[in-house]
């Protein structure tokens, strides 16, 4: 029961991170039928915003330690500790959090300038040509985080109040066993907020409805005389906001470093495709759903069974979902078909 | 390259006119079929030595490494800069002028730490650049492919950084060399620490589900279960998996007081953080504290790991912090060029590439199994790992291995790891036929 | 559309002389050795295949490097136990690989579009997954497959058993594989698969592959199964790949998982799209240039880039090694990418495109000539 319960809970986590990105690609296939190659690029770009106000709070004095010679070696002290004392150290230890202010802006500038700059003028260009071009834009993005901070992957503590674990056992009155780390706690509340605000946004602004219909047949709605592509270009930039939103969340859980994004790229097509091309219910329910399996699959009970199989099981799934439902779990006709 | 048709000869037969016919455009290549040995300086003029280290993908910064300090041993052998371990090297034959009277330059390479790619990269060396050796690498999948290309190609491979047993043990080849320790050299070190931990502990093992995980895991078990340890499980998990907590919780309620992380790189530093955030290094089982063990560290992983290595123990090659006379002059002309202390893998990849140079230089020529002759059994002292010995047996180095702690209290940005113990050679030594394989002839 | 056979004729004969004098012609650019010719023959073939899907019927494969990986398996396999002659283990290879691709055709044809694709990468990831681990035994791993000295080779050692301590060195027929021999051995099949490859779109059958690719319903509703003609296609392409499979391991006899990994899948997409997608040369100049910049670009270092602008003034060269080097070395990634965007945005079909304009331009007077290429 203890251990069900601690892997329904890693299949919840891992299945927030996927629904999040994949809501992000399917919204883009969806609305622009943009194939992004370089959406892995921004749920990265977005850690990476973490990893930038870490460094710039965490600037530093640097007191030589004179017993190195041969090189400068330094105790650090950061210039917040030293001029706000421990309200100093508290704005470190939440770096992570606050970067969310940090990338709301960013990664909205990012996502609209990169539809303005590059994406728009490939709607009408073959799905092979918007995948080499996102493609290649991934590299650059990836290339340049790396030239300013290496290939190594950079720590990202969460805040020490939540650092520790949640004894959910206790809450739940079975005994203390059952623990677990706070940050994943939040990450999974986190997604679960954003995915409900992605939903009530389109479903009950005006602007998410004429998105919605634009989806659905855009030439009647460009005849009733709205401007769907300047809607679309706003959607871009939710795409963009929230995978930058879930890579800083991330951090804590995963050290980034430049390529994980690349590392999320096939996972996140996968997911999309799985829970039907252009359906964001579909993409949200097979982020869960492979989530949870992939945790199931890992134990090993199954993996004396199936030695392997927490190595392919996503794929499988993703097979056997294809080949049992042709236009995954609740994608519609038409859509990315041909 | 007469040598080479000899041995070809036998198997060529009839073929051979049809090959010299095929074969024709190869003159285009200087000096290839002039030579007695592939690449020979003295007919080529150029003595060019090959770096072929990971500049792109996960190892990039540890191959950056590797670069710094093989160009640094390019210096050193052709008498520019302060000479670093050529001043405490022993014996030694190098003269401060290049080898055998000429100058040495390099070339460089991206192994992509893949293995076809970092073939594709040697290969380029030899052929295009007429390198007389090569060297690097941050895996041991890339090393042992590339080994057996030095084997045969005939051109010296001395390897960068791989660690699992294979390298020198069922993978061995006459033209390969390791200066670095293997998975069971770490074992045998780690077992006075695992020691200390008591004698009835229960050990869970997550292993990075490929050779060298494999090879990791044999190793600590043979040493844990000798104490009388309990191994209680030990799960196998995908490379690259990023996110571990799958195979984190049934750790915590399985009875087990030591994991032990048979990963390396990213999969290291993804896997201890996580673990760390499970609150496994917090936690008491049966009344002691649960410790964490991870067999194999290197410097970038523990700036990866960050806070997260407090008191975490492992075994590393070297460390820049040694106060003997060797590692003080390595890292004092290293750190005055970039700036920084070295890593283990510019360590090792350092004197690979010195004693390469200097075997040549004892012996006199280039010609590739003489030297290797003379660096098979060689016994040297001041590069930083006290008195070390190249098996003949199996091109392994021999040599103290170091027992490190994620440091509690940094005096500094590079202060993450403190020695606790410098484990003694007779220690891990080991019988080379335990592990197979075959070295292979001399003449290629 | 159609090429009369005359004109195919002097397609194939100029293609054989460009390829077969390559050692020649790409020594200026310093790619003239004989792993990096080897390599271009041999990716070529693959190339050339996977268009024959990709670019005929606009089917996008993303696990091709399946049927390469299994490929070279199959053909380390049969040095192993059978002989170090390669014609066995090419025969072998493409048969192997034919069998994949035609149990992973039958399963991922049933669907179309992305379906399609995410379909193949599964299947691909799957085979690699399980090739990189737990089918060790099979693959050797992480470490890939070999050859060793105490390997079986039941046809050589009943022939002509192996003398010496070494390895054995894979040969046609007495001609050693590797090296300049090998390149040519790779360049005759490279010339040959081409001559296929025009065969197959010259063809009624690559004129309803095409069909498919415009208006798949309509072919349906004229009678045909189109099926039948995708799995054909899908097949051949299949074999393709095995064949540049096991040619990479006839001049090399290593085989390992990375080469099925869907990067590698990626990088015959992106070889197929930057030359030109259903383009009798394009892909082949996209591998060029991909396989250019993995082994030259790469291999440019501070020092080298100094000494190729020595015929420069001193600070002058200085300033645009500083100005070059982030984009070569470890940097040629970023080249790559930056080469990806521009080909895209400015050739939508891809460096062919670029090349028909030139062409275009310089036999503004003329009539219109036919295909050639030079690079």
């Amino acid at each position: 029961m203890d251990a069900f319960i601690l892997q329904l809970l890693n299949g919840l986590d891992k299945g927030g991170a996927y629904a999040l990105i994949a809501l992000g690609l399917t919204l883009v296939f969806g609305t622009l039928g943009v194939v992004n190659f370089a959406h892995g690029a921004l749920f990265m770009l977005g850690a990476f915003c973490a990893v930038t106000l870490q460094k710039i709070l965490t600037l530093s004095q640097k007191v030589k330690d004179e017993s190195i010679t041969f090189f400068d070696a330094y105790k650090e002290q950061p210039y917040l500790e030293i001029w706000f004392g421990e309200t100093g150290t508290t704005i470190i230890e939440w770096s992570v959090p606050l970067s969310l202010l940090l990338a709301v802006p960013v990664m909205l500038t990012i996502g609209l300038a990169m539809e303005r700059g590059l994406i728009q003028f490939f709607y009408k260009r073959t799905h092979a040509q918007q995948i080499l071009v996102t493609f290649g834009l991934a590299i650059v993005v990836q290339e340049i985080i790396k030239s300013f901070y290496g290939a190594n992957p950079i720590p990202m503590p969460a805040p020490p109040l939540l650092s520790g674990t949640a004894p959910i056992g206790e809450f739940l009155g079975i005994g203390d066993v059952v623990a677990y780390p706070w940050w994943r706690l939040i990450y999974l509340l986190f997604s679960f907020l954003i995915i409900g605000a992605v939903f009530l946004f389109l479903k009950y602004t005006t602007y998410g409805m004429v998105v919605r219909a634009g989806m659905q047949d855009r030439a009647t709605v460009e005849l009733l005389g709205i401007n769907v592509e300047r809607r679309f270009t706003i959607v871009f930039g939710i795409a963009a906001v929230v995978a930058g939103l879930a890579g800083v969340m991330y951090t804590p859980i995963v050290p980034p470093d430049y390529h994980m994004g690349m590392d999320f790229l096939v996972l996140s097509f996968v997911v999309v495709v799985v829970g039907g091309m252009g359906s964001l219910p579909g993409a949200v329910l097979a982020g869960f759903m492979l989530g949870i399996l992939q945790s199931f699959a890992s134990t090993n009970e199954v993996k004396n069974i199936f030695p392997g199989i927490d190595q392919i099981i996503i794929y499988l799934v993703a097979m056997i979902v294809l080949l049992t439902r042709p236009r995954g779990l609740l994608g519609k006709k038409g859509m990315m078909e041909s | 390259m007469k040598k080479q048709q000899y041995t070809r000869r036998e198997l060529l037969k009839g073929g051979g006119a049809m090959a010299g016919a095929l074969a024709m455009p190869s003159f285009f290549v200087r000096d290839a079929w002039a030579a007695e040995f592939r690449n020979n300086p003295t007919k080529s003029g150029k003595v060019v030595f090959g770096f072929n280290v990971p500049q792109t993908g996960a190892y990039a910064d540890e191959g950056a490494d590797e670069l710094r300090a093989y160009k640094l041993a390019i210096k050193h052998i052709n008498g520019e800069g302060d000479g670093g371990m050529i001043n405490t090297m022993k014996p030694l034959s190098l003269k401060g002028n290049g080898v055998n009277g000429q100058k040495v330059s390099f070339v460089t390479g991206d192994t992509q730490t893949k293995a076809d790619a970092a073939r594709a990269s040697a290969k380029r060396m030899i052929e295009k650049d007429g390198v007389i050796m090569f060297s690097g690498g941050s895996s041991s999948g890339v090393a042992i492919a590339v080994q057996s290309l030095a084997q045969e190609m005939g051109v010296v491979f001395m390897c960068g950084l791989t660690h699992s047993n294979d390298t020198t043990g069922k993978d061995k080849r006459r033209y390969g060399f390791r200066h670095f320790f293997n998975t069971h050299m770490s074992g045998a070190a780690l077992g006075p620490v695992l020691e200390q931990m008591g004698n009835d502990r229960r050990a869970y093992h997550l292993t990075a589900d490929y050779t060298w995980g494999w090879s990791q895991e044999g190793s600590i078990k043979d040493v844990s279960e000798g104490l009388g340890w309990d191994t209680v499980s030990a799960v196998r998990t995908p490379l690259g998996a990023g996110d571990f907590s799958q195979y984190i919780t049934p750790v915590l309620d399985s009875g087990a007081d030591v994991l032990i992380l048979n990963h390396y790189g990213k999969d290291m530093v993804n896997s201890l953080t996580q673990a760390v955030q499970f609150g496994l290094r917090d936690k008491q089982v049966n009344g002691r504290p649960f410790e964490i063990v991870v067999p194999l560290y290197s410097r970038l992983m523990a700036q990866g790991a960050g806070k997260n290595i407090k008191g975490i123990y492992g075994t590393t090659n070297w460390n820049w912090s040694l106060k003997d006379e060797g590692s003080q002059a390595f890292v004092k002309s290293f750190g005055q060029e970039y700036g920084f202390p070295p890593s283990q893998a510019a360590h090792t990849c350092y004197v690979q590439a010195v004693l390469y140079a200097n075997a040549c230089q004892e012996v006199g020529t280039f010609y590739p199994p003489e030297v290797i002759k003379q660096l098979e059994g060689f016994k040297f002292d001041g590069m930083g790992n006290g008195p070390t010995e190249y098996r003949a047996d199996d091109h392994q180095c021999f040599k103290d291995v170091l027992v490190v702690r994620g440091n509690e209290n940094p005096t500094s940005q590079f202060d993450l790891l403190e020695v606790v113990e410098v484990v003694p050679r007779k220690q891990v030594e080991y019988k080379a036929s335990i592990f197979g394989g075959e070295l292979g002839p001399y003449e290629v | 559309m159609l090429l009369s056979s005359r004109s195919e004729l002097r397609t194939l004969l100029i293609f054989a002389a460009v390829v077969l004098m390559m050692p020649i012609w790409l020594l200026p650019l310093g790619a003239a050795y004989p792993d990096l010719l080897q390599k271009f023959a041999i990716f070529g073939i693959f190339v050339i295949g996977y268009n024959l899907f990709f670019g005929l019927t606009g089917y996008l494969s993303f696990g091709h490097a399946t049927f390469l990986g299994v490929g070279s398996y199959a053909a380390v396999w049969c040095f192993k136990l059978l002989t170090v002659n390669v014609l066995p283990a090419i025969v072998f290879g493409i048969l192997v690989s034919g069998f994949f691709a035609a149990v992973i055709g039958f399963i991922c044809l049933r669907r179309s579009g992305i379906y399609f694709s995410i379909l193949t990468l599964a299947l691909a990831q799957m085979c690699y997954s399980l090739a990189y681990s737990v089918l060790t035994p099979i693959t050797n791993g992480e470490t890939s497959l070999q050859m060793e000295a105490h390997d079986a080779r039941l046809l050589d050692s009943w022939i002509a058993p192996h003398v010496g301590d070494g390895l054995p060195i894979t040969h046609l027929f007495g001609i050693p594989m590797s090296g300049y021999p090998g390149f040519y051995f790779c360049a005759v099949i490279l010339i040959i698969s081409f001559w296929f490859s025009i065969r197959i779109f010259n063809s009624p059958f690559g004129l309803q592959l095409r069909a498919i690719k415009s208006n798949q319903e309509r072919m349906q509703y004229s009678g045909y199964n189109t099926r039948i003609y995708l799995f054909s296609a899908f097949l051949i392409s299949g074999m393709y790949a095995g064949l540049a499979g096991s040619l990479m391991a006839a001049i090399d006899p290593l085989a390992g998982a990375e080469r099925m990994q869907w990067t590698a899948s990626g990088e015959v997409v992106l070889m197929t799209i930057l030359g030109g997608v259903g383009t009798l040369i394009g892909p082949m100049l996209g591998v060029g240039v991909i396989k250019y910049f993995e082994n030259i670009f790469s291999s440019y270092n501070h020092d080298a880039l100094l000494e190729s602008f020595s015929f420069l003034p001193q600070p002058l060269a200085e300033a645009l090694t500083f100005v070059v080097s982030p984009f070569v070395g470890e940097g040629w990634h970023l080249t790559l990418g930056i080469l990806f965007m521009l080909v895209v945005i400015f050739l939508p079909g891809g460096i062919m495109e670029g090349v028909d304009r030139i062409r275009a331009r310089f036999s503004r007077h003329k009539q219109p000539q036919q295909t050639e290429q030079t690079t």
